[in-house]
Formats: structure tokens, C-alpha cells, sequence
């Protein structure tokens, strides 16, 4: 679907957006936590500050590891980048857009979390495969609410590309309201488990019996942990998106649309840091309900607009 | 029906070692099983190097303590573990540090990592200087069977101890727990005592719960020199314990609550457990009440202003602690993690013989202080929670009703110590007997605490035994996660949040 002008300031404010801001978000989250609790916290910036330390220290490696072990984070972030790359920020097209982009989106996610459960076999750790395992299983069930979520997308709009997936669902009326609603609903559950969060995940949690997501990066160090860390944060930001496009409305000017984006990135941190001040994480196999339920928003959404 | 019956003892009695019937060792095995089938409590079990055992029998349901003694012909003897589980920590204690051999012992294993003290062969031929949790551990083989190996370091700043899990999936066949990392030879170093050291080993045999052994200590002490402190003095130490309770208590509710992501509780409860202790650095000078007792007295009185002025603190404290705690129990989400998790089976507790906590959490009705009072608890009997279930939320809420029945506690101590005058210090306390035995159990916040002295000829210790909760409750830990979730283990130890330098002594 033509019609979609990119101008370069916009591609320039996206790259800067997609390479600058992320380490902001998880600053937010743990600044709303420590706000909920009575505390004082961590600075917004910390995560910046962490990734400068981190920058500066020299990496350690297990003797048992490869090359893998390193592919890892590496592999990762550039999958996330790519990723950031094709979805758009707000209501500005993204950069790269083409038809049967979104299958591409969907599986740069998929080979990052592939390098990241090799590189965490890699160090053969009794604890690494163990949180290897739990992830290849939960993101296989999370996977399918994002594509059946993808895919009432595309029947509401007729497009395989993520820009007029997204963006153009202004035009079709109040009959998109209910299904976009269980997509967001779905996709909120694959937002969660994606980053690690409460009610799925504990990113702050320092029992390794009990981790998902932490517990495979426990090995890294230095600057591929650094990588790492800047990955999870993009991460947050790119699935953010997501949600966010779907949710803001256009305003017609790019810039008030471009402050909307930015402000609603700081809602939806805060909004996480809510739910994580508010609730105790599910029970390991509570988890696939929670994410089962996902699944059947975004399939209820796409039945909604087969009929 | 026993056959040759122990002699009775009260809590914190001294008799003299002749009084105590030394029976044969078929007689005191049998008296022993017996006693236990019959739903007494195998309190103690030790020996010494003359190969003289000891036990010390609690029947809670009967309020009585009873003890005996044998004399083991050669280092080898029938175990008693077979008929009577409660044994079988004690008599591999007795093995690790004597050379003698429980035969039959369904489960012979070092237990911290050290040859015997007296010289005697090593009954596993370890070598001169054996390393703790090097053992073989229990295994289970298997395609789909996988072995997860926690600690002895942690990602945490805890005590270190070595966790085996056999596990199949995420499911949990079998956790072996191997401890010793924090042996420091306490009670070795005993041998000949109190030496001028004594008393700070006491305090720090388990740091957390410092009161509970400090007091169990003073107990034995002056149960062997003849001199029971004044009814003021024991007010002042129940204070002491308490807050003690209300400290580790309200820090645990608060752990319990962080292990399963909960925040609010977790947050708050870090905070207020600090303003615990610092109602005990205001007693003491210590947040951790060190040196607030000493044998015969106190190092540090509470004077009637003190007590005034600590007054509208802990109820201010305690009104915290309730605001923090009822969120907990109001957030479904914990609930359902706190339900699902860690249940020990009644029958099982009772086999092993758990106390304190994880033992009025599987509906078990002891608590020392109620069953063998000590100190202020004879006139100010305290009310006794129990649950049912002896899962983690068992576990949580008899913290939580204990914590409600300590605060009612402290507040009527503390009324009255702020309205009877402070006493002078007593002189130091009599050389203690000779040839005698003295038991003291205290109710410290994990569970009982249990001191058993022997004197020699010139009333110094021959023989100081300590058993701390911990002792009795790491096996049901054990048996907590078998058929559980690998990914509930946090919460279930932190449920039990028991001592590693407490059993490691």
C-alpha cells in the first residue's frame, strides 16, 4: 500500500528515538516502583550509567564456552535493531517498510531469542538450560498471540506491512473498536512475558530457581553484558511501540504526534511499574494460563473480523 | 510400656550426674523408641568422648522434659534412626564428632565436615582434613532426569549452604541439603569451659537469634551455680526476646513477600523490622541484642523511664507492622503463590520431629514457652498459633499470629517495667556444681532452642550441647519441596528461614 512519505528528519528523530532512548524506559519502571514503595530509587538514568561501567570493564569468559556464548548478546541486539527499524514510532511510517515486513518483525524476535537460548546452553550451566527451557516454552505460547493479533491486522486492513497495519486503522471506523481492543489485551500479556516482567518474569528477583530470563544472561559480563542489558531495553521500547500504535490517535501534525509517541513510551513504563508494585508474580505454571489467555484475545479479535 | 523409665527434669534444672539413671544401651534405645512412638520428642541426643549418650526427651503434650543416660561399650551400636527418625541428624552428629557408628543407619553421612575431635577413626576414612558437602549425594538417573547443584555461593547475601535437586522438568523428585560451611567448633571449644569467650560464641552461635541462645546459656549457667534471677530480670529478658521475634518475624513476612515479587509488604517490612531493632539497640545498645544479658542478671537493665519511653515506640511499630502485613494478605496474587507452595505432611513433621514455626505450622501445638515455661512465661502465659496446611501460607500466618500475640507481650512488659523500679546489679554468679547436668530451652523465633551442660569433677563443662530449631527443621525443608515446583524453592526455604551457622555451630 502506497502512499506513505518517510522524510528524513523523521528517519533521523526514529534512528535516534530507537538508539538513544531505550535505557531510559527500564529507569522509569524502577523509578515507579521505588515511588510506590516509599523509596527514593535509582536515578532515571541509571541504566546509561550502567552501561558506561559496564563499557569499561573487561569480560570474563567461562572456559566451557564458544563462540556462541558471544553470538548471543551480539545476534540479539542487531536482530532488535533491525526490528526497530520496521515498525513505526507512533504515527510516523517507519523507515523500511515493505510487504510481509511483519512476518520479518515477528522472527528477528524469534533469532534473538534463538542466539539467546544457544549462547545460555553454551555455558552449560544447570541453571541457564533451566531458564533456556522455560523461555523456549513460554514464547512459543506467546508467539501465537502475536500473530493471530498480526494476523486480525491484516484482515482489518489488507496489508502483510506493519506501517499500514498499524496506521491506518483510524479509517476503518468503530467497527475495528472490539477487536482492537483483544489485540491490545493480547498483546499486553506478550509485552510482560517478552520483557520479563511481573506477572511472568522478576527482573529484579536474585534467586536463580526462579528466573526466566535473568537467569540466561547470568554468565555475561562486561561489555556483552552491556549489550545485553541495552537489548532488553530495546526491546521494551520496540514491542512498545506495538501497542502504542495501535493506541494513540493521529493528530495530523507529525510533531504533536512524535510528543504523543514519546509520552505514551513513559506511560506504558509507568503503567509496567504499576502492575509490578501492585502484584506477586504467578506461580511457573500459572504462567502459560496467563499467556494461553493472550492467545485467545487476539484469536477472539480475529474471528470478530472473519465474520 | 517403658521399660526402666528416664528421671524427669524441669526446664533449666541442674542434677547431679548421679541422679541420672544410666541405664543399658538396649534399655535406653528402647526407652527412647518407645517414648517417641508414644509422641514424645526427641529433644537431644549427644556424646562425649567417655562414649557416654545422652538424650533428653520432651513430652509437650504432658508438659515434662525427661533425661537418661548410657555407656556405649565400643564405637559401634544399633541406630535407633530405623524405629525412631527423630535420631538421625543426632546420631550422624554423634559419629562425625566421637567415631561412633549408628549400624543400620539408613542414611550414614557426614554431617558439616570435620574428623572426630576425640581422635577416634573417621567412621568415612575422610582423611585429616575433610571438606564440607564433598559426600555422595543421593541421585536419580534417568534420560529426562536432570540435576540442579545450588550454592554453597549464592547470588544473594546469605549463609552458604549446598542445595542437590533431582529434578524432572520443573517438578522436584528429590532435594539433598548439604551444610558445614560455617562449622566453627563452638562446642569443642566449650570443652573445659565457660571460658572468657564462652559467652560471645553463645551470642553469636546463631547472630540472629543471639537472645534465645544468650538466654538459654544464662539459664544453664545458673540452673548449675544455684541462682535464679528476680521476677523483674525475667521480664526484662522476655522483652528482650520478643523484640527479637518482632524483628526476624516482620523481616521474614517481608522476605516471604519480595520471593514472590510482591513489593508493597517487602518494602515496607525492611523498614520496620529496622525499627525493631532498634527498639532492642534502645534496650542494649545493640540492634542485635548482644550483651543485653548476662549469666545471673542483665549487662543492660530497663529502667522505668527506658521502658516509658520505648512504649509509644513499639506501638507505634507494631501499628506499622499490622498496615504492612494486612496488605499482604489482602493481595490474591501472593495468596495463590503462598497456597500452592512448600507443604510439609503432618505425619512426616512429627516422624522428624520439627519444632517452632515449621512444626505449630503443620498443626503440631509446642512451643517452649508454653509447654516448659521459662522465665516470664509461667505467669504471662503467651497464646499459641498453629495452622493446619504446612505450606508456605501456614508457615506466614503463624509468623503473622505470633507476631500479634509477642506485640501484646511487649506492651503489658513494658507497662510494667515502667512501673517497678530498676534493681541493683546482682554479684557474679557461684562457681557452678560439679559432676552435674543441666537442660535450658528457650523459645527463640525460629523454634526451641535447647543447652545441655555436663560439669566435671571441678564444674567445668565436660560436655555443652547445643540444638538449635534449625537442627531439627533442615530436613523438613527437605521433604517441603519433594513433588514440588524447582521454582518455589525460594519461597519454601525462605519460609523456614532457618540458620546455617545455627546447625553448623
Amino acid at each position: 500500500m502506497p502512499g506513505f512519505l518517510v522524510f528524513p528528519t523523521h528517519v533521523a528523530l526514529h534512528l535516534l528515538v530507537a538508539l538513544l532512548l531505550p535505557p531510559l524506559i527500564p529507569g522509569l519502571i524502577a523509578k515507579t516502583k521505588a515511588a510506590m514503595a516509599g523509596r527514593q530509587g535509582p536515578p532515571v538514568l541509571q541504566l546509561y550509567y550502567d552501561l558506561a561501567r559496564l563499557a569499561r570493564k573487561e569480560a570474563v569468559f567461562s572456559r566451557t564456552t564458544t563462540w556462541v556464548f558471544l553470538a548471543g548478546p551480539i545476534g540479539a541486539l542487531a536482530a532488535g535493531w533491525v526490528a526497530s527499524l520496521l515498525i513505526p514510532f507512533g504515527q510516523t511510517p517507519a523507515p523500511v517498510a515493505f510487504q510481509g515486513d511483519v512476518i520479518l518483525f515477528a522472527y528477528l524476535f524469534g533469532l534473538a531469542r534463538f542466539l539467546t537460548i544457544l549462547a545460555a546452553l553454551d555455558t552449560g550451566s544447570a541453571f541457564e538450560g533451566m531458564g533456556a527451557a522455560r523461555e523456549a516454552a513460554f514464547s512459543a505460547l506467546a508467539e501465537p498471540a502475536l500473530f493471530l493479533g498480526f494476523a486480525a491486522l491484516a484482515k482489518a486492513t489488507q496489508s502483510l506491512s506493519l506501517t499500514p497495519m498499524l496506521l491506518s486503522h483510524g479509517a476503518a471506523g468503530g467497527r475495528l473498536t472490539g477487536p482492537l481492543i483483544l489485540v491490545l489485551a493480547g498483546w499486553a500479556t506478550v509485552y510482560l512475558a517478552e520483557n520479563a516482567r511481573i506477572p511472568v518474569d522478576d527482573p529484579n528477583t536474585h534467586l536463580e530457581l526462579t528466573m526466566i530470563h535473568e537467569v540466561m544472561v547470568l554468565d555475561h559480563s562486561g561489555r556483552p553484558f552491556a549489550l545485553v542489558l541495552y537489548g532488553a531495553s530495546l526491546k521494551l521500547v520496540v514491542l512498545g511501540a506495538l501497542i502504542l500504535d495501535l493506541l494513540l490517535p493521529p493528530t495530523g501534525r507529525p510533531w504533536l504526534d512524535w510528543l504523543g509517541f514519546l509520552a505514551g513510551l513513559g506511560a506504558l513504563a509507568i503503567a509496567v511499574g504499576l502492575v509490578e508494585s501492585a502484584m506477586a508474580r504467578f506461580r511457573m505454571t500459572k504462567v502459560p494460563q496467563f499467556l494461553v489467555a493472550g492467545i485467545l484475545a487476539s484469536a477472539f479479535a480475529f474471528l470478530l473480523l472473519l465474520v | 510400656m517403658s521399660p526402666v523409665p528416664f528421671i524427669p527434669i524441669r526446664n533449666g534444672q541442674a542434677l547431679p550426674l548421679n541422679d541420672v539413671p544410666e541405664l543399658p544401651f538396649a534399655a535406653f534405645r528402647e526407652t527412647i523408641v518407645q517414648a517417641v512412638r508414644e509422641g514424645q520428642r526427641l529433644a537431644c541426643l549427644c556424646a562425649d568422648a567417655e562414649r557416654r549418650l545422652f538424650a533428653v526427651l520432651a513430652d509437650d503434650a504432658e508438659k515434662s522434659l525427661c533425661t537418661g543416660r548410657t555407656r556405649l561399650e565400643g564405637s559401634r551400636y544399633p541406630s535407633l534412626t530405623p524405629d525412631c527418625p527423630q535420631a538421625h541428624l543426632f546420631e550422624r552428629e554423634m559419629a562425625e564428632q566421637f567415631g561412633l557408628v549408628p549400624e543400620g543407619h539408613p542414611w550414614f553421612k557426614p554431617v558439616r565436615g570435620h574428623v572426630p575431635w576425640n581422635g577416634a577413626p573417621d567412621p568415612w576414612g575422610r582423611g585429616e582434613a575433610p571438606l564440607p558437602g564433598v559426600l555422595d549425594f543421593y541421585r536419580v538417573t534417568g534420560d529426562e532426569v536432570h540435576e540442579v547443584a545450588v550454592g554453597p555461593v549464592h547470588a544473594g547475601v546469605i549463609e552458604p549452604g549446598h542445595f542437590r535437586f533431582q529434578c524432572h522438568g520443573e517438578k522436584v523428585f528429590h532435594l539433598e541439603i548439604a551444610l558445614g560451611y560455617q562449622h566453627r567448633g563452638i562446642e569443642r571449644a566449650l570443652l573445659g569451659g565457660p571460658h572468657p569467650l564462652t559467652w560471645k560464641m553463645m551470642e553469636t552461635a546463631s547472630g540472629d537469634a543471639t537472645l534465645a541462645h544468650a538466654w538459654a546459656h544464662c539459664r544453664v549457667l545458673e540452673g548449675l551455680a544455684g541462682g535464679a534471677p528476680s521476677p523483674r530480670v525475667d521480664r526484662v529478658r522476655g522483652v528482650a526476646l520478643e523484640l527479637e521475634r518482632m524483628a526476624n518475624h516482620t523481616g521474614d513476612l517481608g522476605a516471604l513477600s519480595g520471593d514472590v515479587g510482591f513489593l508493597p509488604t517487602a518494602s515496607f517490612c525492611g523498614r520496620i523490622r529496622g525499627d525493631w531493632l532498634n527498639l532492642s539497640a534502645e534496650g542494649c545498645g545493640s540492634r542485635l541484642g548482644r550483651n543485653w544479658l548476662r549469666p545471673g542478671g542483665l549487662r543492660h537493665d530497663l529502667e522505668p523511664e527506658r521502658a516509658q519511653r520505648m512504649r509509644p515506640r513499639v506501638a507505634q511499630t507494631w501499628a506499622d507492622t499490622r498496615d504492612a502485613v494486612e496488605l499482604l494478605w489482602g493481595a490474591a496474587s501472593v495468596m495463590l503463590r503462598f497456597e500452592a507452595a512448600g507443604a510439609v505432611d503432618p505425619v512426616q513433621a512429627r516422624e522428624l520431629g520439627l519444632v517452632g514455626v515449621a512444626a505449630r505450622a503443620c498443626g503440631m501445638d509446642l512451643d517452649v514457652r508454653q509447654d516448659h515455661p521459662f522465665g516470664p512465661y509461667a505467669d504471662h502465659p503467651i497464646t499459641v498459633a498453629t495452622a493446619q496446611s504446612g505450606n508456605v501460607h501456614a508457615r506466614a500466618w503463624v509468623r503473622w499470629k505470633e507476631l500479634e500475640a509477642s506485640a501484646d507481650h511487649l506492651m503489658h512488659a513494658l507497662e510494667e517495667l515502667a512501673e517497678t523500679p530498676a534493681e541493683p546489679p546482682p554479684g557474679p554468679l557461684p562457681p557452678l556444681a560439679p559432676d552435674s547436668l543441666c537442660v535450658a530451652l528457650t523459645e527463640g523465633w525460629r523454634g526451641e532452642v535447647l543447652h545441655l551442660a555436663i560439669t566435671d569433677a571441678a564444674g567445668r563443662f565436660a560436655r555443652y550441647k547445643l540444638v538449635d530449631a534449625s537442627f531439627h527443621n533442615w530436613a523438613g525443608l527437605a521433604l517441603a519441596l519433594r513433588g514440588g515446583q524447582i521454582s518455589d524453592f525460594p519461597v519454601c526455604n525462605k519460609s523456614f528461614n532457618l540458620s546455617y551457622c545455627g546447625h553448623d555451630l
